[in-house]
This record gives structure tokens, sequence and C-alpha cells, in this order.
């Protein structure tokens, strides 16, 4: 009873009804021994940030098809870095074009899987990345 | 400043950190959650539970949309099952309540059952708690989808709802010891559905049956539609009157009894539990228990009482 285990949040933002890939990186990370807090469609930035808060999740993975995710990702990063939640991992995926990664690698995205990237990815790296920012504020 | 400090604040970081580090079972979070304790008591708490898929969730979602009108600070527990090859789960309680997601009033937490078979976590009990100092008027705590046995919602709720949906079987099932046993209030979900005329008729049969004696409280049997939200009101109302009926009847004194005791037995029987493991196994006796088990030395039942003799006689125990 002792173990943290690693509660992720998925959620799917805007006007965007594709939530294929969402329910897959979901299952993966239960299988991996996450509890995986799934959201639904349609999400604003402001409901994914209450909830992350509210379930205190380690991690936020955002699945955006729409192309919104410039605006999507900047907003929830705006309001965590708002209230002091910086420490709480945002990655995502979905269609991204190459020009908008370094965009947001820069704004502070730190995993950005577009179609081809395997589920071990994922899970390798939520892990990795959790274990790390546990590590450094415990 | 405390997580228990943030939290009595109406810190809702505070009390969603404070809630994990519970459930993980975190050596930290004893300390807050003992200063929390003297703050707890007030919240009332109304147990949601019926089988997987009959309309939980919406139910929650709708009796927080009316609770909200009373601007009543709501707090919603939901448990999922955990995995039990991975012990990893997917909580989509939220799914159904998300209109509440950004509403200061209302904080929902999703739970996953951690090996727990009785419908609730080990978190639970805590995550009440601090819903409760964390000023929630009214906690709303859903249980994971459940047959017929899983009745620990009992020990924590100071009400319980039981959801009965049309189509899962016919009136013998109604007859079943457990899980409709427990309910203060029963439900029939999803009423716009053929056969929950039939489902209510069964279950008013039940408020015949239950007990010899004349209950001072007959379990009402309330229609619900959970998409349009029709016989909600009602059925908050019957709610309030059973909230009344357990403060001044002396059913619902031996209830609060009851779940105290409940609850220190299970805290005591985890505690000894693990010193006593932990006596047998640095004296070597609980290897050599094992071993005279398996050459079939020994039963099982005299075993323990000498491993229980050992326990009791040991200078630590005292």
């Amino acid at each position: 009873m002792t173990a943290r285990i690693i509660r992720v949040l998925i959620a799917k933002a805007g006007l965007d009804g594709h939530d294929r890939g969402a329910k897959v990186v979901a299952r993966a990370l239960r299988d991996a021994g996450m509890e995986v807090i799934y959201t639904g469609l349609h999400q604003t930035p402001e409901q994914v940030v209450a909830a992350a808060t509210q379930e205190d999740a380690d991690a936020i993975g955002l699945s955006v098809l729409s192309g919104a995710h410039r605006y999507l990702f900047s907003r929830i990063r705006e309001l965590l870095k708002a209230r002091g939640m910086d420490d709480v991992l945002l990655f995502g995926g979905g269609i991204i074009p190459r020009e908008d990664v370094s965009f947001l690698q820069e704004i502070g995205v730190r995993g950005i899987f577009t179609p081809g990237a395997t589920t071990g990815e994922i899970v390798d790296f939520v892990r990795r990345e959790v274990g790390t920012r546990r590590r450094e504020s415990p | 400043m405390s997580l228990a400090q943030r939290v009595l604040k109406g810190d809702a970081r505070a009390a969603a950190r404070l809630i994990s580090m519970a459930e993980d079972g975190d050596p930290a979070a004893r300390s807050e959650m003992e200063s929390l304790y003297p703050h707890t008591g007030r919240s009332y708490i109304v147990g949601v539970t019926g089988p997987p898929g009959s309309g939980k969730s919406t139910l929650v979602d709708r009796l927080t949309e009316r609770l909200r009108l009373e601007r009543k600070k709501v707090g919603i527990i939901a448990v999922d099952p955990s995995s039990p090859f991975t012990g990893g789960a997917i909580l989509a309680d939220r799914i159904r309540m998300q209109r509440h997601g950004t509403d200061e009033g209302v904080f929902i937490r999703s739970m996953a059952s951690r090996g727990q078979l009785g419908g609730l976590s080990y978190g639970t009990y805590d995550a009440v708690q601090v819903l409760d100092a964390f000023g929630c008027e009214i906690i709303l705590l859903e249980t994971v989808g459940v047959g017929q046995d899983e009745v620990d919602i009992v020990r924590t709720a100071d009400s319980v709802l039981v959801l009965a949906v049309p189509g899962l079987g016919d009136s013998v099932q109604v007859l079943k010891a457990g899980i409709l046993e427990i309910a203060d209030i029963l439900v029939v979900g999803k009423a716009d559905l053929e056969g929950a005329d039939q489902v209510e008729r069964d279950l008013r049969g039940l408020q015949e049956i239950k007990g010899g004696e004349p209950q001072e409280w007959l379990l009402p049997v309330l229609k619900v539609e959970g998409l349009s939200g029709v016989g909600v009101a009602e059925l908050l109302r019957a709610i309030e009157e059973h909230k009344e009926y357990m403060s001044r009847s002396r059913e619902g004194e031996a209830r609060k009894r009851q779940r105290l005791e409940a609850h220190l037995e299970r805290l005591l029987a985890e505690t000894l539990m693990g010193q006593a493991l932990e006596i047998l196994r640095r004296s070597g006796k609980w290897d050599d228990a094992v071993a005279r088990l398996g050459r079939r030395e020994c039963a099982p039942h005299k075993l323990v009482e000498e491993l229980a003799g050992h326990v009791l006689s040991s200078p630590s125990s005292r």
C-alpha cells in the first residue's frame, strides 16, 4: 500500500470528437499499471486543468486532431502556471505538423506523439518523466 | 502552511494532494489526517450504489445540479475498479459530471478500488474526511458497479441509495440477500425504459417483507429518469427526510455507532496483523509454521492457536 501509483489525465479538448487514439493510449497506460482519468470529449482548457487539480494528476495527456493544438496547449500551460502546477507533466498527440512541434516544445509540452508512435514509447515516456519529477519534488 | 491547514482554508490542490497521499499509504499523510480529524463530521454522506451501467454517475450529476441550485458545496467521490492483473485503472465517472468540473463549489475525485472487493477502496474513508474538512456540506459517494454482495458503502454513508434498472432479471432477484438490504432509498433508474414499472412493483414488495417489527422508516421506492432529470427533486426530498429520520431515531444512533466501531475495528485489525506478522517473522516462527503445515505435521487451526499464543506472550507486544 505504499507504492505511489502514477495518475494520468487523458483529455480531448475543443471541437474534436475523434477519441479512438485517446482511448488506445488510456488503455496502454492502464495496462502499464497506471490510473487513468478519462474525461471524455469537448473539454475546455479550464475543465482540463480543474480536473487535473482535483484528481492530483501527475500528467496530462491531450489528444488533438482538430488543428487547434497551438491554442489548446498554450492555454492549458498558462492555466497550469497560474495555479502553480508547473510540475504537472504535459504531453500530447494527434495530427500535429512538424513545424508546430518545436513551438509546442518551447512552451513546455514535453512529449509529442504523432501517428506512428507506439504505445510502448508513450508508456516509457510517462514513467520516465513522472519518475524524474517525483525525485525532484517529492 | 501544512497541507491540513491549506485544506481547511479551502485549497483544492492541497485537498487533492492529501487524498493521494492517504490513498498511497504515505506515512506523512497520517499527521495531516490527525490534525484534520477535529474538523470533520459535518458533511452529510450519501452513498450511491448499483450494477455497472445502471446510471450511478448520471444520477450523481443530476443530484449535484439540484444541490448547486441550493448553493450547497458538494464533494463527489467516484470509485471505479482496478485491474486485478496490472493494478491499473480507467476512471471514467467524471465524463458524466464534467459540467460541474469548473464550478468551485464542486470537488470531484475519481478513485480506483485498488484490490478492495466491497465496492469502495481503502482510501475512500480518508478521502471523505478530507472533503468533509474541506467544507463540503454533502458528499456523494459512488461505488464501483456492484453485483449482489458489495455492501461496504453502508459502513461509510449516512444514507444509501441503491439503483435498480429494468432488464436485469426477474422478481426473484429482488428476494436475494445483500445489496438491496442495505438500501435506505431504492431508486428505479432509467425509468423511461420499458419494464421500469415492473421493477418498481417488485421493489415495493420488499417494503412489506422487510423485518418482522413495524419499521419506522418505510423504504421509499422512487423512479428517476437520469437523462431528463425527472424524479430527481423527489429523490432529494427523500434524502432530506431520511437525514431527518436518522438524526432523531434510535436506528440513526445505532448506525453511527456501528460505523465508528467498524472503522476502528478495521484499523485495529490491520495494525495488530502487521505487528503479529513482524514478531512471527523475526523469531522464525512463521517459516517454521509454514513448513510444518506443508509436512502435514499440524493442522492449520492448531497452528494458529500456537502462533497467536506466541505473539501475545512476546515482550514486544506488551
